[in-house]
């Protein structure tokens, strides 16, 4: 299962490259890829592991870039 | 500018003016140290203080080596060894860096998003006698949407009235208007160019073809490509090694040479400022994300930058033959007559065929193109595999292969030319023959040329069909090598035996119509389907789709892989070329803190504004 979510306010191309890889550390999480130009993070997962999921990489990204946030539409 | 922007604007503006007057000041009049560090540390706080926040704020959550930080404990230093101009120099620079950084970051991201804007946000639908504007997302299946001329198609939809001309231009990339009439499947992104059309919708917003194009593109950033991958794993101890050198410099020379610390400092200084490797991180991947737009610009769906990256290294193409190279359809493409009149000749082969619906008999019928009086045909008997005879006004008529009219005691004549040969005859008398084949789409040659253009050293081609259909097509596009006869499981060998035949860093292409091609792409590098719009077998099963049936496109694809690679490249030699000359200067004590920061955010800039170029790439040729 592989999901795209926005991403707001993520300035810095570096810092996404960082959120990245702390997305993929993350345990459940079979694959993470974070688009600077498109604002854009996918993630691949079981799909009941995804509401989890997404609170703990809100958690990385906030403390990478604080003003960044995940859109869950 | 957004107003985030115009905010670093007027702190840099009030800044540097406030730095100005200080220089001055302290030039002018010569004040005790303290109070000069005052005035500058009050000027420095003016842009400097955001950075100061954000770089607390980072430490708290354990992030020690980001830029705000770095620049923080740069300017801390220049402060400390007593050069208070160059301490607010520092942030001040690397104000008018990032501001400038943001605004080209907004505008290429507009510029993505302007390629990206495939079909738009609102429909007209018909509800209950009335037009509601809604957002296409709340459209149902099944309800009716009007679009009038030179709005866009916002989804998937069948024509119930009205006719008129479409472009699907935003699309296949190709401005070719075609007509639409009532029963027309209409793809989401197409232009409405002539008349009001009512339609019906056929699939919800987030399953129609502009939104699956989307999709594809914007998640096509993950699928990384190997220099990008190099990239971020090149930047994750770059800024650690750099730091660590700037602590080496800033402590060893001194402790050895007893030299004064203050000037090794400043050297190290520069190090800080140039740690961080925000040039390269943003500015390759958005090179390839230029090209995977400036693709999807001319119809050619990449789905990933590793794909760009591996057909820009293309070296044998094997091509598929109906479908891709030829139309697939077949026409007749040369009458040979006897006795009669080549429109009588055909008349008589398509009253005969009228009856059947094999392939043949149906481009029979199409060449005819009139309606066929069925009154004057009788007694039509098919005889399978080998033709059919009938009463035409009165006379037998026999229509089929040479065997056929051999069978009846008929003497046809021999063919001389490609294809599958019909002859027709009555009892008595022989009338000729007409050969029937696929015909070759006609930017084939086009499409093989660029290819070698482009450094592709060997085009094969890949079919079932007999061994004289395929050299006949090989010859006339020149291609390298041609295999016949070709069942599924011996393409894949073949496929085997191209990849062994491979010069090192170099790929293999399949190009197919997307069909039944699954284990012969699964054999290739990069696997490409044609004529992909409408089909989503072909859009799900290849690495690279062209959305129209034109084979010059893979030329097109090629060119733009090629140029994007090389920006990638440009960019990556270019940020680093910089920086290194910039850190050895600033070992040397060469450098000053005004160069270290154009190091750092001045080469983003520039090489945001190469990248950018790639979203070009398709206009030059």
């Amino acid at each position: 299962m592989k999901k795209t979510y926005r991403l707001d306010n993520l300035d810095c191309a570096n810092c996404a490259a960082k959120m990245e890889a702390a997305i993929q550390k993350l345990e459940g999480v079979q694959s993470a890829a974070i688009s600077f130009m498109t604002q854009r993070l996918t993630i691949e997962a079981e799909e009941a592991d995804f509401p989890k999921l997404l609170k703990a990489a809100q958690k990385c990204i906030r403390k990478i870039e604080p003003d960044c946030e995940i859109i869950v539409k | 500018m957004t107003r985030q922007q115009r905010k670093i604007l007027l702190k840099i503006v009030i800044g540097a003016a406030l730095f100005a007057a200080a220089l001055i000041i302290t030039h002018r009049i010569s004040l005790p140290w303290w109070a000069e560090l005052l005035i500058f540390l009050i000027v420095y706080l003016v842009p400097g203080h955001s950075v100061l926040i954000k770089a607390g704020k980072n430490i708290a959550h354990g992030q020690v080596l980001d830029e705000n930080f770095l620049m923080t404990i740069a300017s801390i230093a220049a402060f400390a060894i007593g050069e208070y101009p160059e301490a607010v120099e520092v942030i001040l620079f690397y104000q008018v860096g990032e501001l400038f950084e943001k605004i080209a970051v907004g505008r290429s991201r507009q510029a993505v998003s302007d390629l990206l804007d495939l079909c738009p946000d609102e429909a007209t639908v018909l509800r209950n006698g009335n037009q509601e504007t809604v957002f296409i997302d709340a459209v149902e299946v099944g309800e009716h949407i009007l679009v009038k001329p030179g709005e866009k198609i916002p989804l998937d939809a069948q024509i119930v009235s009205g006719c008129s001309t479409l472009d699907t231009a935003a699309l296949t990339g190709e401005s070719m208007p075609q007509n639409a009439q009532p029963g027309d499947v209409v793809y989401s992104g197409c232009m409405n160019l002539s008349g009001v059309i009512e339609l019906i919708v056929t699939k919800p917003a987030s399953e129609s073809t502009a939104a699956k194009i989307m999709e594809l593109v914007e998640s096509s950033a993950s699928r990384k490509a190997k220099t990008e991958q190099f990239i971020t794993k090149f930047a994750r101890i770059y800024t650690p090694c750099v730091v660590i050198a700037a602590i080496l410099l800033a402590v060893l020379p001194p402790l050895l040479t007893r030299q004064p610390f203050s000037e090794w400092i400043y050297r190290a200084l520069t190090f800080l400022i140039i740690s961080c490797p925000c040039a390269l991180v943003i500015s390759v991947p958005l090179s390839f994300f230029g090209g995977i737009g400036a693709a999807s610009k001319q119809g050619i769906l990449v789905k990933g930058s590793n794909y760009l990256e591996a057909l820009s290294r293309a070296e044998t193409v094997v091509m598929d033959k109906t479908g891709t190279l030829t139309q697939g359809k077949f026409h007749v493409t040369k009458q040979h007559t006897c006795s009669i009149s080549e429109a009588e000749q055909l008349e008589l082969a398509a009253m005969a065929e009228s009856a059947s619906n094999h392939p043949i008999a149906q481009s029979l019928l199409e060449a005819y193109g009139k309606e066929i009086d069925t009154e004057r045909v009788r007694h039509i008997q098919e005889t399978a595999g080998q033709g059919v005879s009938a009463l035409i006004d009165g006379r037998k008529i026999y229509v089929g292969s040479a065997a056929f009219l051999q069978d009846q005691n008929i003497d046809p004549a021999v063919t001389d030319g490609v294809g599958t040969a019909v002859h027709v005859a009555s009892d008595s008398e022989y009338f000729g023959y007409l050969l029937i084949a696929d015909t070759i789409k006609p930017d084939a040659a086009e499409g093989i040329q660029a290819l070698r253009q482009s450094g592709v050293t060997c085009v094969a081609m890949l079919t079932g069909d007999s061994e004289s259909a395929a050299k006949e097509i090989g010859n006339l596009l020149k291609l390298d090598e041609v295999h016949a006869k070709c069942l599924p499981a011996d393409k894949v060998e073949h496929m085997q035996a191209y990849r062994k035949k491979l010069s090192n860093n170099r790929t293999l292409v399949f190009v197919g119509d997307g069909m039944n091609d699954a284990p012969v792409l699964a054999q290739s590098d990069v696997g490409v389907a044609m004529g992909g719009l409408g089909s989503d077998a072909a859009i799900a099963a290849a690495d690279l789709v062209i959305l129209d049936d034109k084979p010059s496109k893979l030329g097109t694809a090629l060119r733009i892989a090629k140029k994007t690679m090389m920006i990638a490249r440009e960019n990556i030699v270019f940020a680093l070329g910089i920086k290194v000359i910039v850190l050895i200067l600033g070992a040397c004590g060469l450098a000053h803190i005004g160069a270290a920061v154009f190091a750092d955010v001045g080469v983003s800039v520039i090489a945001i504004l190469n990248a950018t170029r790639a979203m070009h790439a398709h206009h030059e040729k």
